[in-house]
């Protein structure tokens, strides 16, 4: 757990590197190119997910990994030995497919029991393998059943099972938890992080859903159109965002657009359109004049007088609809000429309910809100 | 909760649910019938009857029952009657009756009866016919007097059967059984030829469906993976022969078979036969096989690619990932799941080839003909009975094999495309 609490504060993974990925790059056409000059170190033991809206390169750097594609340039080795020559048969991988891939004419026993088949394991040993994996996964009832005889999250778990049984050190897993309706998902993530933790597998691991990512790894790569946008811990990710882009796919987030007036000692002050100023830190905006949009989670806007934090500016808000959500009061307010700023209260005791109409003021600590390119 | 006895629901206006439920359903049911029963007529009209009518000819001939009153009482009087030597009253009821077909003019149709289970038999009734007004008793004598043949005991069997006109003897012609003096028996070895004609007919089959499932299954593997774009310029030329007359197709195999045609031509020319070593590949068991083989070949792609069309890449890949070479994931996980495009295409391709007749009939020669062809022979010399009864035997047999495919494989996994 040292290594976790570490990465929490923003270092490097400490293990060595097991996976390099130096320079690749990926075209399928020949014109275009799908993955732009790739560089990703992921460590031993590490959870690291790629995360992306659908062709950002995500899947086909897994898919390189893997095997079945190779890359157009630059090299991938694991644990030191360079793999583009390398067929996927030979390279040990684990993998766990969107749609599980179990063989649907063998059963759970004879689908686990394959990939010790294919390495020539003797046959006590590999029932007494197929049994311990089925067990890890609690599904050691259903040796003899079907494929198709299963729910979707006992495919999974089956699936799951598969790709750790011949007990390999990287496992890739491609948006495994993508068909699960939301309930059996957030079960499925906790058990797959468990499973990482008590094995001490290294698990690459693809998704679009953010909340998945943040939950399950140790690191997150942000992708977009073929390059990593940030590689960071979960928190940093959240709270730190590198680019809007990133601030912009990880979480709700309110924008701000404006002019950088003055930035001093990591603080700068930001003049919007409207004409109103606000604190912000600098993120990747250094001149004065600059165009920048601010970027603040809902959460973190105050609108309590008495919760503003000292010596910031504050901005006048119109309260324009409010949902109860349950566990959160969400409301939209119009600041800044802008009808789509929301700020999120959790419903606590006495937690004040804004009226639509209200006219009220907001402020942030200067660190929430982050300046960034426009 | 399900209760124990459900016959005991009722609707909320008290109706039992069963009759409710048939009552609602009924107005759908009916449409669906209306729907289908232009259909259903067709069906009866053009196939089951015909098919009935043709089972019922193999069974049926009147063609001596009709013409023999007195024959065939006297059979029924007579059951075990000695065959070897026939008493005079048989002859006496014999005689009556050819007299009377002479009168009636029907000698003809009686003598072609007796001909089938005993050849030779026409001219012999046509001449017994002309003699029979004119005879005194004994019959007996002035019968064998006239042609020794009326003593044949094999003779004595084949009218006693053609008597009624309810017969199982064109079944025991196609088996290869033979009237001889102790009833029936197995016929001479080289006489033996519809038995033989099946198993031929079958084994060809066989061999055509097995050259057409290593032609096609590359075929629609490469359908089936291909973009969109070239795949269907590849169905094109799969469906191209289905779109030309069949009689076009085989026509063009004479063409390029033949001992003058151009694969001879292109193999002297290029110096690989001499010119007195031509083969010959047409008029023969070789041009019906190739020629079935490029006629059924699309039967067996388009279940195989339908199926194959289905198989995610992903199976594939995973059994990489897992650590499988390329053709233990060949054997184990992709051919399994094409299994049951293979067996579909299979049955229909041997199926067709069992029941073929063109192209064998045009390219086979006298080597490479198979039961069908022997079926159309018989139809067109009016032995409908025996080619009624050779088609009912291929029915059987083909209905036999479908069972079995079932048994092994299961209809429901069959698909057709």
């Amino acid at each position: 757990m040292t290594q976790s609490s570490a990465q929490l504060g923003g270092t490097q993974s400490a293990g060595t590197a097991f996976v390099v990925f130096d320079h690749v790059q990926k075209s399928y056409d020949g014109v275009s190119l799908v993955v732009k000059d790739l560089n990703l170190v992921i460590g031993k033991g590490e959870f690291v997910t790629m995360l992306g809206p659908s062709g950002s390169g995500k899947t086909t750097c897994l898919m390189m990994l893997a095997g079945f594609e190779t890359a157009t340039h630059g090299e991938i080795t694991l644990d030191g030995r360079p793999i583009n020559q390398v067929p996927p048969h030979k390279r040990g991988i684990g993998m766990v497919f969107q749609n599980y891939a179990l063989f649907p004419h063998m059963t759970v026993g004879e689908n686990l029991s394959f990939p010790l088949e294919v390495r020539g394991m003797a046959r006590d040993q590999r029932e007494a393998k197929v049994k311990r994996a089925l067990d890890m996964v609690q599904m050691g009832a259903f040796l003899n059943r079907r494929p198709a005889q299963l729910s979707g999250g006992q495919q999974q778990r089956i699936a799951l099972a598969r790709a750790l049984v011949f007990d390999p050190a990287l496992v890739l897993m491609d948006e495994p938890l993508g068909a699960l309706d939301k309930q059996l998902r957030e079960h499925m993530q906790f058990e797959i992080k468990h499973l990482h933790e008590s094995l001490g597998i290294t698990v690459v691991y693809v998704t679009h859903d953010q909340g998945e990512a943040l939950t399950m790894s140790d690191r997150v790569a942000v992708f977009n159109d073929g390059r990593i946008q940030q590689l960071a811990t979960p928190q940093d990710l959240y709270e730190r965002p590198d680019n809007s882009f990133v601030a912009q796919f990880i979480g709700e987030n309110n924008r701000l657009a404006g002019v950088i007036e003055d930035i001093s000692g990591g603080r700068c002050l930001v003049r919007l359109a409207t004409g109103e100023v606000i604190d912000a830190t600098p993120v990747n905006v250094t001149t004065i004049g600059a165009k920048t949009v601010v970027s603040i989670r809902p959460e973190r806007v105050e609108f309590k007088p008495e919760m503003m934090p000292a010596g910031v500016h504050t901005i006048d808000a119109e309260v324009l609809e409010f949902i109860y959500m349950g566990d959160l009061f969400r409301t939209r307010l119009r600041v800044a000429g802008s009808d789509d700023f929301v700020i999120k209260a959790r419903n606590a005791q006495g937690q004040r309910v804004l009226v639509p109409g209200e006219k009220i003021k907001v402020g942030w600590h200067p660190q929430d809100a982050r300046a960034l390119d426009p | 909760m399900i209760p124990a006895t459900p016959e005991l629901l009722k609707t909320a206006d008290g109706r039992p649910l069963r009759e409710a439920l048939v009552a609602a359903q009924a107005r759908s049911k009916r449409k669906a019938f209306l729907l289908v029963f232009p259909l259903l007529v067709f069906v009866l009209l053009t196939f089951l009857i015909p098919i009935g009518y043709m089972l019922k000819r193999s069974f049926e001939h009147d063609g001596l029952s009709k013409s023999s009153p007195t024959l065939t009482a006297w059979f029924q009087a007579n059951p075990e009657f000695d065959h070897m030597n026939p008493p005079e009253g048989a002859f006496a009821a014999l005689v009556t009756d050819l007299a009377q077909m002479q009168a009636d003019k029907n000698t003809g149709m009686a003598g072609t009866r007796i001909n089938y289970t005993v050849p030779g038999s026409i001219s012999l009734f046509k001449k017994g016919a002309r003699e029979a007004g004119d005879m005194q008793p004994p019959f007996k004598e002035a019968m064998l007097k006239l042609d020794p043949a009326w003593g044949d005991p094999a003779l004595w069997y084949g009218m006693e059967s053609a008597a009624s006109k309810w017969t199982t003897d064109f079944y025991l012609v196609a088996a290869d059984r033979k009237l001889t003096a102790t009833g029936w028996e197995r016929g001479d070895d080289k006489q033996r030829i519809y038995l033989y004609l099946f198993f031929k007919t079958f084994l060809v089959s066989g061999i055509i469906t097995l050259i057409c499932m290593l032609l096609a299954f590359p075929v629609a593997h490469l359908l089936a993976v291909l973009p969109m774009s070239k795949s269907s310029l590849l169905m094109i030329l799969v469906l191209l022969p289905f779109w030309t007359s069949l009689l076009v197709r085989t026509t063009a195999w004479m063409a390029l078979l033949q001992e003058q045609g151009i694969v001879n031509d292109a193999l002297v020319a290029l110096g690989v036969i001499s010119n007195e070593g031509r083969l010959s590949m047409m008029y023969n068991m070789t041009g019906t096989i190739v020629a079935m083989t490029h006629v059924l070949l699309p039967f067996m792609i388009l279940p195989l690619y339908s199926v194959m069309r289905v198989i995610p890449p992903s199976y594939a890949r995973a059994a990489r990932s897992l650590g499988a070479t390329s053709w233990t994931t060949f054997r184990r996980i992709y051919l399994p799941q094409t299994l049951p495009g293979i067996a579909a295409g299979s049955l229909l391709v041997f199926i067709l080839a069992v029941g073929y007749y063109i192209t064998p009939a045009l390219v086979g020669g006298a080597e490479g003909q198979l039961i069908s062809n022997l079926i159309s022979f018989h139809m067109s010399k009016s032995n409908w009975s025996l080619a009624a009864a050779l088609a009912a035997m291929l029915l059987a047999a083909i209905l036999l094999l479908y069972w079995i495919y079932d048994r092994l494989v299961g209809i429901d996994r069959l698909k057709l495309g």
